[in-house]
């Protein structure tokens, strides 16, 4: 045998042995699957998620995990793409077998599996905000984040305390840009607002001078921003370098504080809202979510060292109420844990106290949200808290 | 319209344009040399800005940049001795190949080094919120850093193809590879000078965008897709080609953009780029004999 044989052998069999090694699980653990834009257009929402998911599941775990049995975690990494999130769901239900699925992080990503989860009746806690995930009830399929709805409505209620009555809207050609472009240009009329413009960019977009330059030129009262990937950032600077000095609204995608960042002074002002994770220290002592905010927030950045995200927050949710659904259920039965969970009432999340439905999988009501604005490269209350 | 917009949709084409402008001359200079398109150009853009970001925590910015163009270039040197000269007997093809397997490793790795987050360079001069006006149309300072670098470089470049030895031996190489090396012309140099040149002025590039464009590790690989346009549209391994053709592009995005929904925005460059192809197969500036002769 020549030496490269030799050697080509001996990689395949320690390969081999790795991955063994690493199906050490016990037999009877619950597996759970999850997918997350850990990387792609969606990185800061999948990366806080993965590394939130992984830490509450070893927290769980070294508590002796839950109903006796430990949790096995598959996180998958989509890459922002709704197509590998299709195949990994497939792959998550067919060879892993997984008890669950939390994720994907978007709501493009989302709406794909939608069905595949429900038809294999796998219980499905998606951390994206699109409504249209909820909005028909799919049998199997809940989530975390706030409506994308509730959040126009908190926007145009802000506006209309400020006196802004015509309005341009940008939103990015992901699943939640589009789903939220729809719901503004829905409730707009409802609320009296006029949108005068309405603009969609791609994803990747570095420059948006120049449809900031047509809005400019409809004269707008305030832009709205919807969108998740950094062109967030891109607007903000943009806005300012043109001259545009109208007040901007971004959605609940706006929720972590790296974007505030990456927009540095341009991001002063912004507008948006979002749940209570991001000003938790700052929540009177009888909100009902203080505690556990203020923990997650606590273990989150001593463990990671970087600042905590509202996104992050969705996964913590998708979790926690698994397990609480598991635990109501008292066995690692899917249709009694589905029951459970669709029964859940007044249960304290990171996004906002969820009551959950048959009707209503997302559980979250308008209260969920807080305005916020960023005040020196900080979010900050935009009204006072409660 | 009134002036100031068309200003200020000009404003917003040149600076996107002279930006694909400089990613096209950076596979022309690989072109040129090789015959070779080499996919990884655009990676070269994300690496620069991503080193200067990251050594701009240690050392003035000017000095930051200057070493991330010289890291970025000695890695186009390495691309050229650890890969391509390796090869016997390469085709065009294996070639070209060879630089998408790299476009591809350069990203992951650099995911690996500084993960998935989104950097910038603070702005050269002035702050985010700082606005010139400019006969009614408002731009950043950096926009001028960015026309000003890029203006500079097609103008050096000239005259280093032009005036130095090193340039015309390069652009020998390009004529007839055989004939320069019968000349005493060492081919296997120039091919790895045109990947530092190319890598340097992508990383330049790199580092004067990041302010206005933001660095993550794949923010490469959509310039390299513009500039891979631009560079077939002012004909492959054309200078003037690339300066005109991403002049051409960068004004038609924008100006797009003000008649129609900006969701339209890169079918348009993408439809007048079929239309050339059809009516002129070798470019705009490219000539038919020339492009005859090339394998690719």
């Amino acid at each position: 045998m020549s030496l490269k044989k030799v050697l080509a052998l001996t990689l395949s069999i320690s390969v081999c042995m790795a991955a063994a090694g690493c199906k050490k699980a016990p037999e009877d653990a619950i597996k759970i699957g999850a997918i997350f834009s850990v990387t792609g257009g969606g990185s800061n929402l999948g990366a806080p998620e993965s590394k939130t998911a992984k830490m509450l599941v070893d927290e769980i775990n070294a508590k002796g995990g839950v109903n006796g049995k430990m949790l096995d975690l598959i996180v998958k990494d989509s890459e922002s793409s709704p197509e590998k999130a299709i195949s990994f769901a497939k792959q998550l239900i067919e060879e892993e077998k997984v008890f669950a699925i939390i994720g994907p992080s978007t709501s493009g990503e989302t709406m794909k599996i939608k069905s595949i989860c429900d038809e294999a009746k796998v219980i499905m806690l998606s951390c994206a905000a699109a409504e249209v995930i909820v909005n028909p009830v799919a049998k199997y399929v809940f989530k975390t984040p706030q409506k994308d709805s509730h959040v126009a409505m908190r926007i145009f209620d802000t506006m209309k305390k400020m006196g802004i009555n015509s309005i341009g809207i940008i939103s990015d050609n992901t699943g939640f840009g589009n789903a939220g472009k729809d719901q503004l240009e829905k409730i707009a009329p409802q609320k009296g607002v006029k949108i005068v413009i309405s603009e969609v960019y791609d994803k990747k977009a570095t420059d948006l001078s120049g449809v900031l330059t047509k809005l400019k030129a409809r004269n707008v009262q305030a832009v709205v921003n919807w969108s998740i990937v950094p062109a967030q950032s891109i607007v903000a600077k943009n806005m300012k370098q043109i001259n545009l000095n109208v007040p901007l609204f971004q959605s609940h995608g706006f929720g972590n504080i790296k974007y505030a960042k990456e927009a540095g002074k341009a991001g002063e002002g912004i507008i948006f809202p979002c749940g209570r994770l991001l000003v938790a220290e700052q929540l009177p002592d009888t909100n009902k979510q203080k505690t556990l905010l203020v923990k997650y927030k606590k273990d989150y950045e001593a463990k990671f060292n970087e600042d905590v995200s509202t996104f992050g927050g969705h996964a913590y949710d998708a979790i926690t109420i698994l397990v609480e659904g598991l635990k109501k259920a008292g066995s690692a039965d899917r249709e009694k844990v589905r029951t459970a969970i669709e029964n859940l009432k007044g249960f304290p999340g990171t996004a906002g106290v969820f009551n959950f439905s048959p009707q209503d999988h997302n559980g979250l009501g308008l209260d969920s949200l807080v305005i916020l604005t960023v005040k020196d490269g900080k979010f900050v209350p935009y009204e006072k808290l409660d | 319209m009134a002036f100031e917009q068309v200003l200020q949709y000009i404003l917003s084409g040149v600076t996107n344009g002279s930006i694909y402008a400089i990613v096209a001359i950076g596979f022309n200079i690989v072109y040129n040399t090789t015959g070779i398109i080499n996919f990884a150009q655009g990676e070269f853009l994300m690496l620069g800005g991503m080193t200067a970001i990251s050594l701009s925590q240690f050392m003035p910015l000017p000095l930051a940049i200057l070493f991330a163009v010289i890291i970025t270039s000695l890695a186009g040197a390495m691309i050229d001795f650890v890969f391509i000269r390796r090869l016997r007997n390469p085709s065009v093809l294996m070639m070209i190949i060879v630089t998408i397997g790299l476009s591809i490793v350069i990203r992951e790795m650099a995911l690996h080094i500084w993960d998935e987050k989104v950097r910038s360079l603070p702005y050269f001069t002035g702050s985010e919120v700082t606005s010139i006006s400019i006969l009614g149309a408002y731009i950043s300072p950096q926009v001028l850093w960015v026309l000003g670098v890029c203006g500079l470089m097609v103008l050096l470049l000239g005259l280093f193809f032009r005036y130095t030895a090193t340039g015309r031996s390069m652009r020998a190489c390009s004529s007839n590879k055989t004939a320069a090396g019968l000349c005493g012309i060492n081919t296997g140099n120039m091919v790895t000078i045109s990947f530092m040149l190319s890598a340097a002025m992508g990383a330049l590039a790199g580092c004067v965008i990041s302010p206005i464009t933001q660095t993550q590790y794949d923010s490469g690989t959509s310039l390299a897709i513009k500039g891979f346009t631009v560079a077939i549209l002012g004909g492959m391994g054309n200078s003037t080609g690339a300066v005109v053709g991403g002049l051409l592009i960068g004004m038609l995005e924008s100006f797009s953009i003000s008649v129609l929904p900006m969701a339209y925005k890169d079918a348009i460059s993408l439809a007048i780029l079929i239309l050339i192809l059809f009516i002129r197969p070798s470019g705009l500036f490219g000539s038919r004999e020339e492009s005859a002769l090339k394998e690719f």
